[in-house]
């Protein structure tokens, strides 16, 4: 495969690092030093000269690229490079934003600024936050349609409220699918009847709601409900997206911003989190407010110094479970070395996205589950896929193969799957498929 | 001189629009008319009042310029004086009538912007002597005052933010002050046909249950009836108001009231297909709530004092009836509730103060005022807990706005002011001319017309009338019917230097 990245920072260079080695890489970055540097440090092609150009696109190759991802650290540039790109040739464009505006436009419509895939690095890190504060007794959680759909799996211990029993039990939640059951090892897939025991790992697909409600049952212990406090620092953003999602998992975070504007706009965007318009790094502050009591503390300051500086307090008010936002990478480790719980670093999150997209084959999102015996797909039905204009239970019976489709969005909301859903060209399918099955099944998304 | 004593406001603009809707009031004048010719009572009163409602018009359209642009400061002076000039030609007939109370002019300006401001406060005594066409005159200029209540509140007051009117449920949020013509044409026409058409199912429920069961509500009541009730208003040519028919059409006006004080733009909306707002809308929740709270506590008094009897049905009728008129702001009465044991009457006192919903006919305070005053009260006790949160006052789950919120406390203030103002100045007349009455019902008389409900306690109970106060407390009364019903501020910033000059 032949891949022209756009912007050599850290997100540029990681993905560069990632694909060098099976694939032919072109970076291009401004910066003619900067270009030049890394030629010593990676096997990759560099380029120097502006990536929103023509010229320099001709110049890298554009043209007969197959992935072209713009990741420089101005959205813009990234948005117009995409543009420019689609107009060279037909790569699969990947634009990375910081702004979750530019992603809300390409969400309403795919076709917007010609880019195939919109990473955006505020909402992927909240994402991640998230994840990490909600969802601490899963194995194992990746992000389907755009964050409409997760998938997730959990251990099942033999003291858990599910143990014991049958899916149709456990499955409480209209927009939840059981895909499967991981029993040692072999793989069971979950049917209505079938009766869960301590020890089994379940794979569940659904809205990010209702895997988190779902947490609750399985681990009510390590899960966070409303009764738990979670503060998080900073109205960037990074906290504003985290305490959103939050929110829509029934969570209410409550939030510390020191600028008055700002505290007012989250407040009244956030009607669940309680805004509280200080300066974070007064201790007497947060003792009278409580936050030395909090569960979870996320920093998500501008800055990694106040980051630094609000966790390192966070942690001797004592305060259980730390979160740190860290801008540079190199600063990671420092944070967890001094016991910060989780340091999450906006552009390896990133980084990791875009990998994670370019890597199989392309448009293909894909999660590998237990030693890859089975995997999570994404795809996009073509008009002439088989599997469109038929109930969901006639195509899967054709399969000699374990596939439970998990999840369906249609433009841009979930459809619940059941055995008679008819599906439509242009849905989001996200199916659990055995591992030897996928190259089959993921072939019948394409028109025959 | 540099300039700061040249007027400021295009008044022509005013002018303009104040003579149109003079000359407007011509096809209203026509209808009580009509009614004389066919009763074959004395046309001259109307006739008079056509005539001036032409020449008062022409004369303004004549020193008025269409060219000129209508912005908030010419809204609040045409709006100010239109009330006031269309009270004016309104009494009219009655003066040119000559019979009764209603005869002298002070009077007669009294009766006839009591009506125009849907307020329901009578100066009539006895009501037999007075022609029919006379009393549908008071019921449709009641009608009139409600129609253009409903435009001024949904088109004209909810643009310029008027005392928080800005929060009330809209169509779409448009937000274009400096063109209000526009706005206003096209809101009256939505609010017209859903006004006229609640008025005609008010009439012809009437006049069915008329048929059916009291022959007293024939035609004639049916339509005066109609229009005062959807209008919020409350005259009734009936001595004995509502109290004069038959139960079951006393519970069938109790519906027509409380639709006449919901919210017309949200009935816009529900009946447009989607229902589902007006559940979710918390004025109206609210407004809702508070009514079924002070009927409940009435009921529970009335019956525990036994004062309709002890008889169940009665006793729940009358609870219901006369808060809802009350609370309603329309002032209608099924019985003489100023001869209520006290509890009750102090309970209806109170529900004076509350009001209808925002944009509909309703007077008084209202009730989204007082949701967002009560939601920022609470706020307050949480900050005292929590000084740093900034907590948002939301209705319906959107934020309000903090100078929104600080309009609706000076509106509240406001309104606390000019009542205990004019309840002293009626205590002090009544003492100056040596009437007997009491502070509650100088209180009660006070509230009744600031806010435009109509019957209070004492000698303007229900069953009584406002001729037994004197003559100057009238006349003070007139001019704060006015204040209350346009919202207090269009008529007062005209007495602020600024509103002239800068």
């Amino acid at each position: 495969m032949h891949a022209v990245i756009v912007g050599a920072g850290e997100v540029g260079t990681a993905i560069a690092a990632d694909l060098a080695p099976a694939h032919e890489v072109v970076i291009i970055d401004r910066d003619e030093s900067r270009a030049e540097e890394l030629t010593y440090e990676l096997d990759v092609l560099t380029l120097a000269g502006d990536g929103t150009t023509l010229e320099t696109q001709e110049e890298a190759n554009v043209m007969d690229t197959d992935m072209f991802i713009a990741c420089t650290e101005d959205d813009r540039t990234n948005l117009v490079a995409c543009g420019t790109a689609k107009t060279l040739g037909d790569p699969f464009t990947i634009a990375r934003t910081k702004q979750p505006d530019y992603l809300r436009v390409w969400e309403r419509d795919d076709s917007a600024y010609g880019a195939d895939f919109v990473v955006c690095t505020d909402l992927l890190t909240a994402e991640n936050i998230v994840r990490v504060i909600g969802l601490p007794a899963a194995i194992d959680v990746d992000p389907f349609a755009g964050g409409l759909v997760q998938m997730a799996e959990f251990e099942v211990a033999a003291g858990s409220p599910v143990a014991g029993q049958t899916v149709v039990e456990a499955d409480r939640f209209e927009s939840l699918t059981f895909a499967g059951i991981f029993r040692d090892d072999a793989l069971i897939l979950a049917r209505g009847d079938t009766r869960i025991r301590g020890g089994d790992r379940v794979v569940v697909i659904g809205s990010p709601e209702s895997v988190q409600a779902f947490a609750t049952d399985v681990a009510p212990e390590t899960t966070p409900d409303r009764a738990d406090e979670i503060v998080i620092v900073g109205g960037t953003e990074v906290g504003y997206q985290s305490a959103r999602l939050l929110e829509e998992r029934s969570l209410h975070p409550r939030m510390i911003e020191r600028d008055d504007e700002r505290s007012r706009f989250l407040a009244e965007n956030l009607p669940n989190t309680m805004v509280l318009a200080h300066d974070a790094t007064d201790t007497e502050f947060l003792v009278r407010e409580h936050v030395d009591e909090a569960d979870i503390v996320v920093a998500a300051l501008a800055t990694d110094e106040r980051n630094l500086l609000v966790s390192v307090l966070a942690k001797r008010l004592g305060v259980d479970r730390v979160i740190a936002v860290v801008d540079s990478a190199e600063y990671v480790t420092v944070f967890e070395e001094i016991g910060i719980d989780v340091a999450i670093n906006p552009r390896l999150v990133t980084a990791e996205e875009i990998t994670r997209f370019s890597h199989e084959s392309i448009a293909e999102n894909i999660s590998v589950l237990e030693n890859d015996r089975a995997e999570v797909v994404e795809m996009e039905l073509a008009a002439g896929s088989p599997l469109v204009g038929r109930p969901i239970q006639e195509s899967v019976a054709e399969l000699d193969s374990k596939v439970v489709i998990g999840a369906i969005t249609r433009d841009r909301s979930h459809v619940t799957p059941r055995g008679d859903t008819v599906l439509q060209a242009g849905d989001h399918v996200v199916a659990f498929v055995e591992t030897p099955f996928v190259g089959e099944f993921t072939a019948m998304s394409a028109a025959i | 001189m540099y300039g700061n004593t040249r007027i400021r406001v295009d008044w022509r603009a005013s002018a303009e629009l104040t003579g149109r809707v003079l000359l407007y009031l011509v096809a209203p004048l026509t209808f009580p008319l009509l009614i004389a010719l066919y009763f074959r009572e004395p046309v001259a009163p109307f006739l008079v009042a056509i005539a001036v409602a032409i020449g008062l018009g022409g004369l303004l359209r004549a020193l008025g310029d269409p060219e000129e642009n209508l912005g908030p400061r010419e809204a609040f002076l045409a709006v100010a004086v239109i009330w006031l000039l269309v009270a004016v030609v309104g009494a009219v007939p009655f003066v040119v009538a000559g019979v009764g109370t209603i005869a002298h002019p002070v009077n007669a300006l009294f009766e006839s912007m009591s009506g125009l401001t849907t307020t329901g406060a009578t100066v009539l005594v006895d009501f037999s002597i007075h022609d029919r066409s006379i009393m549908m005159w008071r019921q449709v200029i009641q009608w009139l005052g409600g129609l253009g209540i409903l435009i001024l509140a949904t088109a004209v007051l909810s643009e310029l933010g008027v005392g928080g009117a800005q929060l009330m449920e809209s169509e779409s949020q448009t937000r274009n002050v400096n063109k209000l013509t526009p706005h206003i044409a096209e809101t009256a026409r939505l609010i017209w046909g859903l006004y006229v058409g609640l008025t005609l199912l008010a009439a012809g429920v009437y006049l069915a249950l008329g048929l059916a069961f009291d022959p007293r509500m024939g035609p004639y009541n049916a339509i005066a009836h109609a229009f005062t009730s959807v209008a919020t208003a409350g005259f009734s040519p009936e001595p004995l108001s509502a109290g004069a028919f038959h139960p079951v059409i006393q519970w069938a006006i109790i519906p027509f009231m409380i639709l006449g004080s919901t919210s017309f733009v949200l009935m816009f909306v529900v009946l447009k297909g989607e229902p589902r707002r007006l559940l979710k809308n918390e004025e109206f929740r609210f407004y809702l709530g508070t009514l079924g709270l002070i009927t409940g506590a009435v009921a529970v008094v009335l019956l525990l004092t036994g004062e309709e009897g002890g008889a169940l049905e009665p006793t729940i009728r009358h609870a219901v009836f006369n808060v809802a008129s009350i609370v309603t702001t329309t002032g209608y009465a099924s019985t003489d509730f100023a001869l209520w044991a006290p509890a009750a009457t102090y309970l209806l006192f109170l529900a004076m103060f509350t009001g209808g919903m925002v944009g509909s006919t309703t007077c008084s305070i209202k009730s989204l005022r007082w949701l967002v005053a009560l939601k920022s009260l609470r706020r307050e006790l949480f900050t005292s807990v929590h000084p740093e949160a900034v907590r948002p006052v939301r209705v319906s789950g959107s934020p309000v706005d903090e100078d929104t919120i600080r309009d609706v406390y000076a509106y509240l203030l406001l309104s606390i002011v000019l009542f205990v103002g004019l309840a002293v100045v009626v205590a002090v007349d009544a003492a100056r001319v040596g009437m007997d009455l009491s502070a509650f019902e100088a209180m009660g008389a006070a509230a009744s017309t600031f806010l435009n409900i109509g019957p209070a306690f004492g000698e303007a109970g229900p069953y009584g009338t406002y001729a037994a106060f004197p003559m100057s407390t009238r006349g003070v009364m007139v001019v704060l019917m006015w204040i209350g019903r346009i919202e207090m501020i269009p008529v007062l910033v005209l007495f602020t230097k600024a509103f002239w000059t800068s």
